[in-house]
């Protein structure tokens, strides 16, 4: 089947400005929208330029805006998309574009960093395993999932228009350690999720539940967070 | 150009690279340099969980994980090495736990321990419960929580850097040049250690459970420089791919249960090893499903694949213990496991050879000599603790193990030593490399010559190998190697240039497959995952010795290189077991 696939090119070392370009591709409708990508690129145009590696899913390099919804495209499969119709992908939004589909990554990764995403102790280490009870372990099990891709981040209203606010992926990746029973952080990491550009600018608009390929209940874990803010515990 | 000084360089961001960071670090200036981002190495693609005999739910010992590792790999394993890393394996579990690793628990919460394939109580007596996990993102947790360790301890990336040469002075290592991928710039980093963590070359072969990234840079990179690289011709091919793709589904589909069965739902494994049946080590396995298709007894249209069969568990089982691998199941192939057979086929899947290293992590000039400031560890590396064939989670254990070995040998040898001057244009090579593809006006396509040469290792290098085969897959290679020097670039620019990058990488791809051919063919014995045909047997009186091959260039009179492999073999180390026939 022929699908035409129209995708936002932007090379600043060619011309200063995106532009949309449509390539027909010859596609079964079980590839991924990443083997469009790659026929694209290793038969028409070489100058094609994205970011992948694993191709199924669990590295998180291939986010984009596809059909005007973030998705991962190694995990997009085409007959999900009506192929009749063109396939629009674009880079996902909020950052800064350098070429083509890849984006600048590091404001979301500072962001990520900026919430203190590791377990914190104190004291002596134990000598074998710190017990944790199956229960324990399954209240934070949702958010181990991430795998840092930013389909929630810059699926977010708040965050486009908000330069500031850190996005619900710093959010997901404190709520991973908040709520691990051998953490002893959380007062800290509290604090920095209670600024005036943290947890509180959420307008809970499911965008990032949405976007999130792993299936992560995204809001929720923020609901979870700003609760644990105002009740002061976990 | 610019140039950067660090004590210990550190060349990729999975699994042994971020925890040698995490040991060099606290010692030494470290840099780790990646050509992705740390939180996209294929450490994360790992699934079924790190082997230690913690005895958390049934008698369980280090020695005799020790045996099942040196038998798993059909006994080629230096079993110093394999000693050391299941001695060291319990530590290294309960320090990934004291980070935060949130493993599964028991009933008594302690970490939980599953089934895994050749893995047995009391040398094989039966299976034993030994491999701690995380759901089938024992991989992914291991990443995550090493990056999140590298946060805190503040260790210093530099993200998308594609290291491109290994610098050495007399002998001894002492820098590397890197392509910085967003601007195209080239960085000469001078460094006291140079530790490679660089991963595998999977991409070779067609079918496989590899990231598009694997494609060797590190051992290509030493092997350019003339230093060996060992048992390359051992390549694990894993059972369980989902069909056509190479999708790895875990072995722990059949630690918790699964059964596979061929067109007459026959659990053919009864036939091929009647202990353990499907948890058998897994170049068993693959041969016994790639001979089940071969004999006509394959599903589907074609007959090309057996199905992994998970319909008798319960489904709240499946989604508590396999929920990535169904996930996979039902969005690539429209399967849902708890009702339907899942259809599977081998899938090129590890490398056992690679960079030959003691058990410091130190790399190795020949069979002796340690190459000063040189270390690897991991998939890029050869200790050797896998043989023949490595066994299911003894990977996510050898990158902790080693890993940390290799960082700590590292660290301490930047402290003695002192930088070394750099050899007058540094990046000669690289520039030569780069440009030589940038600016080719050649009519050949990177994709085509990979295409071809993926296709050609698939049907003549994979599970069955005969001198034929592999003679024809080196005709191949060989008309590859000319179309390769009219490959084509199309993009010329600076920025992002990731056609450039393929040619680069696709270079890599054609070095190791040729090493892989040529030492294959000169092993004229089948033992673990390297099986021939033509001779079927084990061969101890000839071939109980470790592969070395090196890369030699012959300059004629009228001035022309001619390339050539040649191959040396080194001793394996042998303390406690005696080889043995492999039955399970």
């Amino acid at each position: 089947m022929d699908a035409h696939v129209k995708i936002l090119r932007y090379n600043p070392e060619v011309v200063g400005e995106a532009e949309w370009k449509t390539y027909t591709v010859s596609l079964e409708p079980t590839d991924r929208v990443l083997d469009a990508l790659h026929k694209i690129k290793w038969e028409q145009d070489g100058t094609l330029t994205f970011r992948r590696s694993c191709a199924h899913g669990v590295c998180g390099s291939d986010a984009m805006r596809i059909n005007g919804r973030n998705r991962l495209a190694c995990k997009t499969l085409i007959k999900d998309l009506n192929p009749e119709k063109e396939i629009t992908v674009e880079p996902i939004k909020g950052l800064p574009v350098l070429k083509d589909l890849v984006v600048d990554m590091e404001p979301f990764f500072d962001a990520y960093r900026s919430v203190m995403p590791f377990l914190v102790t104190t004291g002596h280490e134990p000598t074998r395993e710190r017990i944790q009870s199956q229960a324990d372990r399954d209240r934070f099990d949702d958010t181990t999932k991430c795998i840092l891709c930013a389909a929630c981040t810059t699926s977010c209203p708040v965050f486009w228009s908000d330069g500031q606010y850190f996005g619900p992926q710093a959010i997901v990746g404190a709520h991973r350690f908040i709520f691990d029973s051998r953490d002893e952080g959380t007062e800290q990491r509290l604090e920095i999720l209670n600024d005036k550009e943290g947890v509180w600018r959420c307008r809970t608009t499911f965008n990032c539940t949405e976007a999130c390929p792993r299936g992560i209940e995204v809001t929720k874990a923020i609901q979870e967070v700003k609760r644990a803010l105002i009740f002061r515990r976990v | 150009m610019q140039q950067h000084q660090y004590d210990v360089v550190i060349v990729g961001a999975g699994g042994a690279g971020m925890r040698a960071a995490l040991e060099s670090s606290k010692r030494t200036r470290t840099a780790v340099l990646t050509k992705l981002y740390p939180t996209r190495s294929h450490t994360g693609a790992a699934q079924g969980g790190m082997c230690a005999a913690l005895a958390n739910v049934e008698e369980d010992n280090w020695e005799w994980h020790t045996f099942d590792t040196v038998k798993g790999g059909d006994f080629l394993v230096d079993q110093d090495a394999a000693e050391v890393m299941c001695r060291e394996a319990v530590d290294a579990v309960l320090d990934l736990e004291k980070m935060g690793l949130p493993f599964n628990r028991t009933a008594e919460g302690k970490i939980d321990q599953r089934f895994f394939g050749g893995h047995t109580r009391n040398h094989g007596e039966a299976v034993v419960r030994r491999s701690c996990f995380a759901a089938d993102r024992t991989g992914h947790m291991i990443l995550q929580t090493l990056y999140q360790q590298c946060i805190k301890q503040n260790v210093e990336f530099f993200n998308e850097f594609y290291v491109l040469d290994l610098l050495m002075v007399g002998g001894r290592a002492t820098g590397v040049v890197a392509y910085e991928l967003a601007t195209g710039e080239l960085h000469i980093f001078s460094a006291k250690s140079i530790v490679f963590a660089s991963g595998g070359f999977g991409k070779v072969f067609r079918t496989t459970s590899n990231a598009h990234t694997l494609t060797g840079d590190g051992m290509g990179i030493v092997w350019r420089k003339g230093l060996p690289l060992e048992d390359m011709e051992f390549f694990q091919f894993h059972p369980t791919g989902l069909a056509g793709l190479g999708v790895l589904l875990s072995e722990a589909a059949r630690g918790e249960g699964g059964i596979l069965r061929n067109k007459d739902n026959e659990r053919f494994m009864e036939r091929y090893a009647p202990t353990v049946k499907d948890l058998a080590p897994r170049d068993m396995v693959a041969r016994a499903m790639a001979n089940e298709v071969r004999e006509g007894r394959g599903c589907g249209p074609d007959g090309a694949y057996v199905m992994l069969d998970l319909t008798h568990l319960e489904p709240a089982h499946i989604d508590a213990k396999l929920p990535d691998i169904t996930e996979f199941a039902r969005t690539y192939l429209g399967v849902e496991p708890y009702t339907e057979q899942i259809p599977v086929f081998p899938t090129a899947h590890y490398a056992m050879g690679g960079i030959p290293t003691n058990i410091k992590g130190e790399a190795l000039a020949n069979n002796d000599d340690v190459i000063p400031g040189l270390y690897a560890a991991g998939e890029v590396a050869c200790v050797s603790v896998h043989g023949a064939n490595r066994l299911g989670t003894n990977s996510l254990l050898d990158i902790n193990v080693f890993g940390r070995r290799a960082g700590i040998a590292a660290a301490e040898y930047a402290e003695t030593a002192a930088f070394e001057e750099l050899p007058s244009e540094p990046q000669a090579y690289v520039v030569e490399l780069v440009e030589g593809l940038r600016n080719s006006t050649g009519e050949e396509r990177i994709a085509a010559i990979r295409a071809d040469l993926q296709a050609t290792m698939d049907l003549n290098a994979q599970v069955y190998r005969t001198e034929g085969s592999l003679k024809q897959a080196l005709v191949d290679i060989e008309a590859l190697k000319q179309r390769f020097t009219q490959v084509g670039v199309q993009d010329k620019g600076k920025r992002f240039n990731t056609d450039l990058l393929e040619a680069v990488e696709l270079g890599f791809l054609i070095d190791l497959a040729e090493v892989l051919v040529v030492s294959a063919l000169a092993r004229k014995e089948s033992r673990g995952g390297h099986f021939r045909e033509d001779y079927d047997k084990r061969d101890d009186v000839n071939f109980m010795r470790h592969t070395m091959a090196y890369r030699e260039i012959s300059v004629a009179e009228d001035g022309k290189e001619t390339v050539n492999i040649r191959l040396d073999y080194k001793p394996v180390v042998q303390t406690r077991y005696k080889p043995m026939e492999r039955k399970y």
